[in-house]
């Protein structure tokens, strides 16, 4: 029962080498491919500036792009800013109280029922279902299809439209607007609901006066995301709001829109056009990080 | 909040609520009903909005379309191939370029090899990526990647040419811009998802593996990651279902060819980006037809791989 | 190596078997000067972050012996097992004073490499931890980390660890299936067989019946006094017939005022249970408080 430090292994005595390594390598490894994760970024942000900004001047936001060949006009692209704000606006109106009643149905009134796993299930694969395939869709049932007048009142256009493109991009923004504002409405405690309840409060009261109010932020953070994502599609309006060249005429004519401009400019054979491009691109990518990022701040406040 | 002890009525409590307020809940219930149930049509309708226009090239091509290689529209020939090729070798080349990235950033993020003041920042930093609009990140595409790919593209074809993978010079656009940056679209969210993943393995299973004496690397490799496969697969498929219905950026580069080649070098096509280029201008209903018959085959094709990716990644308990 | 556990004299052991029987009468345990400690504890203060979660501990581990630290919960009873394989620093920052000596080697010197530590200090957890892979893997996962085995020796190695955490019988037909399909007990039996399967020189436990039902607890009883021969075994519990049927000695942590944890009392078992010397041992002992 002597001389236990020579059974004892040492402690001090380092680890294989081939283990050393393993760590080592991996180490390494990880922290090569996690600059090649962000290089694109880097280098897309550095892009953006660099060549936008030559260009750039507040003169962009009130004209429209001047005709190739003619010198001495003042270029820009305040149409299409006009047109996506017209398309973002048909866009809220109809996905703000869908996607947020479907949340409601699926944090309130069919919380934990079936119907509501379905629902949430299906509101899932309708987010990740392919932004072309949704415009193909608003293509079919607004573009394609007769218009629909009652009473000299204009419901539906027919050809392209900001409405189209509205109604497009709607239903890419229920599904991130109700799967967000569901999480927050949930995390209102129960009591909450009890306690409105209890003093002989109906479930719409409760709803709109107890709980709607405490996700608000949640509620916010979501419609930001789904309006930054909205933003800057492109796929859906190249057959729905289509493109002109000039200002929007209203919303059942095709419409200029931000996206769509540079997607058109990028393929344009005029150096300044492609220069253009780059200024709309930097303008979009601006609004849409500050959406997104004023939409990071709000989750971080409201849930941590 | 509801105050009700004002109402003379409110101690009968046969008359608890009154009738307009009665009314009112009963009329919003079922108004909320409505459009949870409207989100369900909205998934029927596309079906069956993109399922009606296909049906004359249904009728006519059968499904003999799917093999097809004509693409031919004054002649009204059609046939999906060489976009379903084009669609699955883009999405695969990105889904591999990116796994091993967002394994590297979802295991940085989440493992503690850096301080969290360090962590959090980079992780925003990925996901920031996933907000910049596809139609931008084609632009640099064009004009970025695309010039940085073409001596790359070179000098494989030049050294590795008797590999069909790059047995044709470089063209500038082609398959493999399209799957680099259908990689870098799609790392945010493979990444995300797999930190999520990664975060919630319990635990214990780490404080076991390190109380046997195995290294953090070791334990990543022999434990976290086995224990986290399920969910590193389901949001794998997240980001393959993104990469397919992918349109603006690879439509910006891919060359908009719609060929069968083993060459990545070369120039290709996808649906998407097929039904970009030609849906506005499209007039027979053989040719519109065609192309919604095209979007259906990507919507099954988006919709299986989105399903599936969802059930594995609900075992973790991590939304979405 | 040849395996140092098996080295107690033939004597020890027969007097070993003696001390405890299986009524759990307690019998005295043998005199400390003819032990050897495996760990000595000296002034061990221990903080997570800036609070301090123990303070003054000072206590030998013998070899060959069973430990058993009681306490009420909060005591720093299952902090302190954790100092010894410095599992807790896993837990965020912390910081010790003092010294843990593991056979004279200080265990929180700068130079000590904490996957060698480990292996000799092997752990079992509160809840059974078994890794998601199949039985066989589990057990071999200690083993494979130093060294590849040929299949053979790998194969009698898994067998004899499985033998030893009396589990053998209950897997030996489904070793390639998923440890996850196991029952509660008979994970918790596999972790035991997993750190087993490295022989460590030390095996801690944290509580390891607190998640099992009281068949699987008595199995894992039963499998603790059928170590203590080949393993020095250090057991936290916070139940104290437990602490009396498989230990010969036994540690009472208590906490003080500001909530700092404390070693009372260390010495036999049968002295702690029958004459222990401070009055919060025997008030804990008799049930008046925790």
């Amino acid at each position: 029962m002597t001389n236990h430090h020579a059974t004892a292994e040492i402690l001090s005595e380092p680890l294989s080498l081939q283990r050393r390594a393993l760590s080592a390598l991996m180490m390494g490894l990880t922290y090569l491919l996690f600059l090649v994760a962000i290089i694109p970024l880097g280098s897309l942000l550095y892009t953006i500036v660099s060549q936008g900004l030559p260009r750039f001047s507040w003169n962009v936001f009130f004209h429209i792009p001047a005709p190739i060949g003619e010198a001495g006009l003042i270029d820009g692209f305040g149409n299409a800013i006009q047109g996506s704000l017209m398309v973002l606006a048909v866009a809220c109106i109809i996905s703000i109280p869908v996607g947020l009643l479907a949340a409601i149905y699926m944090a309130e009134f069919g919380r934990n029922s079936k119907t509501a796993h379905v629902i949430r299930f299906v509101t899932q694969v309708l987010s990740a279902v392919p932004s072309v395939v949704v415009g193909v869709f608003a293509y079919g049932v607004i573009v394609f299809t007769p218009a629909i007048e009652i009473g000299g009142v204009l419901l539906k256009p027919k050809g392209f439209s900001a409405v189209a493109a509205g109604v497009a991009l709607a239903v890419l923004m229920v599904p991130i607007i109700a799967l967000t504002a569901e999480e927050s409405l949930k995390l209102v405690a129960n009591a909450q609901r009890l306690g409105s309840m209890a003093l002989g409060g109906s479930r719409f009261q409760t709803t709109f006066k107890v709980v709607i109010p405490q996700s608000m932020a949640g509620i916010t953070t979501g419609v930001l995301l789904a309006l930054s994502r909205a933003a800057g599609e492109t796929a859906p309006l190249l057959f729905t709001a289509f493109f002109t060249q000039n200002w929007p005429t209203g919303f059942d004519h095709p419409t200029p829109t931000l996206p769509v401009l540079i997607y058109n400019f990028s393929q344009s054979a005029y150096t300044s056009q492609n220069e253009m491009a780059w200024t709309a691109a930097m303008v979009l990518v601006a609004l849409v990080l500050l959406a997104s990022l004023v939409s990071r701040l709000a989750v971080r406040k409201s849930f941590r | 909040m509801a105050h009700s002890a004002t109402h003379p009525e409110d101690h009968l409590l046969t008359v608890s609520e009154n009738p307009r307020s009665n009314l009112l809940d009963r009329g919003f219930t079922v108004l909320v009903q409505g459009v949870a149930l409207l989100v369900i049509a909205i998934l029927l309708g596309i079906t069956a909005v993109v399922l009606a226009y296909a049906q004359p090239a249904i009728a006519h091509f059968g499904l003999a379309f799917l093999w097809s290689t004509a693409w031919d529209v004054p002649s009204l020939q059609f046939g999906a191939l060489p976009y379903i090729f084009g669609t699955l070798v883009t999405s695969s080349v990105g889904l591999i370029l990116a796994l091993p990235i967002s394994m590297a950033v979802a295991i940085l993020t989440s493992e503690n090899f850096l301080p969290a003041f360090v962590r959090e920042p980079l992780a925003f930093l990925v996901q920031l990526l996933a907000a910049i609009p596809s139609v931008v990140i084609g632009l640099w595409g064009i004009y970025v990647l695309i010039p940085f790919l073409l001596p790359i593209g070179t000098w494989l074809n030049n050294n590795f040419g008797w590999f069909p993978l790059f047995s044709t010079p470089p063209a500038g656009p082609g398959l493999l811009p399209a799957g680099v940056i259908l990689a870098v679209m799609i790392i945010p969210t493979i990444a995300s998802v797999s930190r999520d993943v990664l975060t919630v393995v319990p635990k214990e299973l780490r404080s076991a593996s390190m109380a046997l004496g195995a290294t953090q690397w070791e334990t990543i490799l022999a434990v976290m990651l086995p224990a986290a496969a399920p969910g590193v697969v389901g949001a794998s498929m997240l980001g393959l279902g993104r990469a397919l219905g992918e349109t603006m950026a690879v439509s910006m580069v891919i060359g908009n060819s719609g060929q069968i080649t083993a060459s990545l070098l070369d120039l290709g096509n996808t649906i998407p980006s097929l039904l970009a280029s030609q849906f506005a201008e499209a007039e027979s209903p053989l040719h519109i037809g065609s192309l919604m018959y095209l979007a259906l085959i990507l919507f099954v094709l988006t919709l299986m791989v989105n399903v599936a990716a969802v059930l594995l990644v609900r075992v973790f308990g991590v939304k979405v | 190596m040849n395996d140092p556990q098996l080295e107690t004299t033939p004597s020890e052991t027969e007097e070993l078997t003696l001390s405890q029987t299986k009524s759990g009468r307690l019998e005295p345990a043998p005199e400390p000067n003819e032990l050897v400690t495996a760990m000595k504890v000296r002034d061990l203060s221990f903080y997570y972050g800036t609070f301090k979660a123990i303070e003054g501990i000072n206590i030998d581990i013998y070899e060959g012996q069973v430990t058993a630290m009681i306490g009420p919960s909060g005591c720093g009873k299952s902090t302190f097992i954790k100092v010894l394989n410095r599992i807790s620093e896993l837990e965020g920052q912390v910081k010790v004073e003092g010294t843990v000596e593991f056979f004279g080697q200080n265990i929180y010197d700068p130079k000590v490499n904490l996957n060698r530590l480990r292996r000799q200090i092997g752990m079992v957890f509160q809840k059974p931890n078994p890794f998601p892979i199949s039985i066989y893997d589990n057990v071999a996962y200690g083993i494979r980390l130093f060294g590849r085995k040929p299949k053979v020796e790998m194969d009698e190695i898994v067998e004899t660890a499985l033998k030893s955490a009396a589990l053998w019988g209950e897997v030996k037909d489904k070793l390639n299936k998923s440890a996850l399909g196991l029952s509660g007990g008979q994970q918790q039996r596999l972790c035991i067989a997993r750190a087993l399967a490295v022989k460590p020189k030390v095996l801690l436990m944290d509580e390891p019946c607190s998640a099992l039902d009281p068949i699987a607890t008595m199995k894992v009883e039963e499998l603790i006094e059928s170590l203590r021969h080949e393993f020095t075994i250090a057991i936290v519990t916070h139940n104290m017939q437990q602490a009396s049927r498989v230990s010969s000695y036994t540690a009472f942590f208590s906490t003080d005022e500001s909530r700092v944890g404390h070693l009372v009392e260390f010495g036999p078992t049968s002295q702690i249970f029958l004459q222990a010397k401070h009055p919060r041992t025997r008030e804990y002992i008799e049930g008046r408080f925790g």
